[in-house]
């Protein structure tokens, strides 16, 4: 038997729903478990990304931390796949680009309704925040793009699929959508 | 309680241990602890790291943008955002929650019901389940879905299954699994056709029966190792939720009711258009969260918990048969002596509800009056507006205010997350006093902190905790910043002890 394809998927600023889309492949789960292998993911306990075949990032770039993390990946992930209208280009959390971080910060921690003890979290184990929002591929170099806010489930099996099959990918009409 | 080992009396030349999971995975959430020369634990805390800022940028926008944007917020249970912001707007155009046309309401429950259906079955069963069925120090390998459908297939399949019935209501209703759009100002966007309602009458029999067969598992699995499970990160709280008027369990629309630890009723039935009155949030440097609490009661002893628990506790009957067996019996098992405070009890609060969300969406199947089109209404301008729902991780506030062009001038967001975060951090402090203090570090006391903190199911941090269990590195730092110990958890399921720096 060949070894398994292996997969590692994180998401970085985004808001999960990638990765429940990706879960919306329902019992499918099961025959991919048995070709793939998952890697560091939120879904298993691998805490640093290992040499992969695949990596699928959710969300963009916001803080420090995403950039460590997306490095990571890219280092260690033959194909890097950028899932979503996050990773694409920074999608909603983006909407932030407009404002200034120190604008934000002070509408939710010394403006907003009913706050108490206005201060702006300032704690050295808070990551720093990047002024805007990146999409990834301005940080690494990026293989894939799969559009959707999320992409369906027939989208990630169909991705997936051809990549395991070592085929090129392509997505049929139906399928694609930049919602 | 445990408030002492917020923060310690004299920080400097304590060892820091940093459980790092979530910043490493995700980039969202850690745990400190600070430890005196005895390993005895001095300072514990839950540090949420992530910032978005979503209630400056929705600024400028317009109103009815709303549902479809903060719904974004969370794509674990984006349908609670959409129609707490629906709530909201519904009553800029005008609309209080009686004045919405039946089907519209009727219809936004179905979706709602599918939602907390959809994401308790994903929390118990992709995410929990693994520590429950092979144990808290199980082997890493094990503690995944994977594991759980290879090694418990029927199992796995029935959780797998559920999900995926309450993400077909959802796509029924609003159109697609993830970020459909379903509510509009003042109703509903499309009606339910014939064939949707009978693609999803179709197995919804059994979805009841595997419900059920869900609140018998977690019943055993809490029963199968007690009074462990009774205790552990078990912490005294105030309970805070909506209610119906007749007092039942209520997910869609109600007042607030909340609750002393002793069941005590604080207040009831409180119109959750004052909530400013009611409730205040704390700022701290340490963490993006912030510290919510019940203005009355003060800082101190003010703060609550919300969710699954507390509505369970917090109503008087649950108004599907099956589900209210479920609840008398746990209510009879748990109970100490009103409500149940045990931390792990949020598992088969939690099933209990999946159960009663199942029975309500089989009620409105039947119901002839789903595939009606009367499904807006119209009304007159208003400033302001004000959404509460029960989210699957608990109360959810959303309030805005626009201009007369109908551009948002503020908003305020309350997520359940942010209420739970003092009982996440007093069983994060609980865990680390009662299980770690004094004791060198080792994983199974490592994932004892990351199993409190999912039995909340969080979900800002969340997402990372939600969906799955943490990769893990700690380490143990001297006050000069020197790593002493290192503790690293590898992909192999093996736990290394790193050298010494
Ligand atoms: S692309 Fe859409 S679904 Fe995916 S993380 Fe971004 S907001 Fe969420």
């Amino acid at each position: 038997m060949s070894p398994k394809i292996k997969i590692a998927t994180t998401s970085l600023a985004g808001c999960f729903g990638c990765h429940m889309s990706f879960l919306d492949i329902d019992e499918r789960i099961t025959a991919l478990a048995e070709v793939v292998e998952f890697d560091r993911s939120p879904l298993t306990d691998i805490e640093h990304c290992g040499p992969c075949d695949i990596g699928l990032i959710e969300g963009g770039v916001c803080n420090s931390e995403n950039v460590h993390v997306l490095r990571e990946f890219r280092k260690n992930c033959k194909v890097l796949v950028a899932v979503g209208a996050c990773a694409i280009n920074g999608g909603l959390p983006a909407l932030r680009n407009f404002v200034s971080v120190e604008a934000c910060l002070l509408e939710a921690y010394r403006d907003g309704i009913g706050v108490d003890n206005p201060q702006i979290p300032s704690d050295p184990e808070l990551p720093l925040l990047l002024d805007k929002v990146h999409p990834i591929h301005e940080i690494v170099k990026v293989d894939y793009f799969m559009p959707g806010c999320p992409p369906s489930a027939d989208v990630f099996w169909t991705f997936l699929s051809a990549l395991i099959e070592g085929r090129e990918p392509s997505l049929p009409y139906e399928l694609v959508h930049y919602d | 309680m445990y408030e002492h080992l917020e923060t310690a009396a004299n920080p400097a030349g304590l060892k820091r241990v940093a459980v790092d999971p979530v910043s490493r995975v995700e980039g969202h959430g850690k745990v400190t602890l600070l430890l005196d020369d005895q390993n005895q634990v001095q300072q514990a805390r839950l540090h949420i790291v992530e910032f978005r800022g979503f209630e400056k940028f929705i600024q400028g926008r317009p109103y009815w943008e709303l549902p479809v944007l903060v719904q974004r917020l969370c794509g674990i249970c984006p349908v609670s955002h959409h129609l707490a912001a629906a709530k909201a707007i519904d009553q800029l155009v005008g609309i209080d929650p009686a004045d919405l046309p039946a089907a519209a309401d009727k219809l936004r429950r179905l979706l709602h019901f599918g939602q907390v259906l959809q994401s308790h079955a994903l929390h118990f069963f992709y995410l929990s389940s693994p520590d429950l069925l092979f144990g808290f120090d199980s082997e890493i390998g094990q503690r995944s879905v994977v594991a759980v459908l290879a090694d418990h297939p029927e199992i796995g399949l029935q959780g797998v299954k559920l999900r995926k019935y309450g993400q077909e209501v959802i796509r029924m209703v609003s159109g697609k699994r993830v970020h459909g759009t379903g509510a509009i100002p003042g109703g509903m966007n499309k009606a339910l056709s014939r064939e949707e309602r009978d693609y999803l009458l179709q197995d919804i029999g059994q979805i009841v029966d595997w419900a059920k067969a869900a609140v018998a598992l977690v019943k055993h699995l809490h029963n199968a190792n007690r009074p462990f499970n009774d205790q552990f990160a078990t912490i005294r709280s105030n309970y805070l939720g909506l209610v119906n008027a007749d007092g039942a369990l209520e997910l869609y629309h109600g007042g607030i009711r909340a609750k002393n630890a002793d069941g005590t009723t604080l207040f009831d039935h409180y119109d959750y258009c004052d909530y400013q009155d009611l409730i205040r949030e704390e700022v701290r440097s340490w963490t993006y969260m912030k510290f919510p609490y019940l203005t009355a009661l003060g800082k101190a002893d003010g703060w609550y918990r919300v969710g699954p628990l507390a509505r369970v506790n917090n109503c008087d009957f649950i108004d599907t048969p099956l589900a209210e067996v479920a609840r008398v019996e746990f209510k009879q098992q748990l109970a100490d002596p009103a409500l149940v405070h045990s931390t792990l009890a949020f598992h088969w609060a939690r099933m209990i509800e999946l159960l009663h969300c199942a029975e309500r969406i089989e009620q409105l199947l039947a119901d002839p009056n789903l595939l009606s089109s009367d499904l807006v209404a119209q009304g007159s301008k208003r400033y302001q507006g004000i959404g509460v729902i029960e989210a699957p991780r608990g109360t959810l506030f959303h309030h805005y205010q626009i201009d007369d062009n109908d551009i948002v001038t503020k908003a305020n967001l309350i997520v359940s997350t942010t209420s739970n975060n003092t009982g996440m951090n007093e069983s994060v402090r609980q865990v680390a006093a009662e299980y770690l203090s004094g004791r060198e570090l080792t994983e199974p006391l490592l994932n004892q902190l990351e199993v409190a903190i999912r039995a909340y199911d969080p979900c800002l941090s969340c997402a990372t905790h939600a969906v799955g269990k943490m990769p893990l590195q700690v380490e143990l730092v001297d006050a000069a910043g020197r790593v002493v110990d290192r503790l690293i958890r590898h992909s192999n399921g093996e736990f290394a002890r790193g050298d010494a720096v």
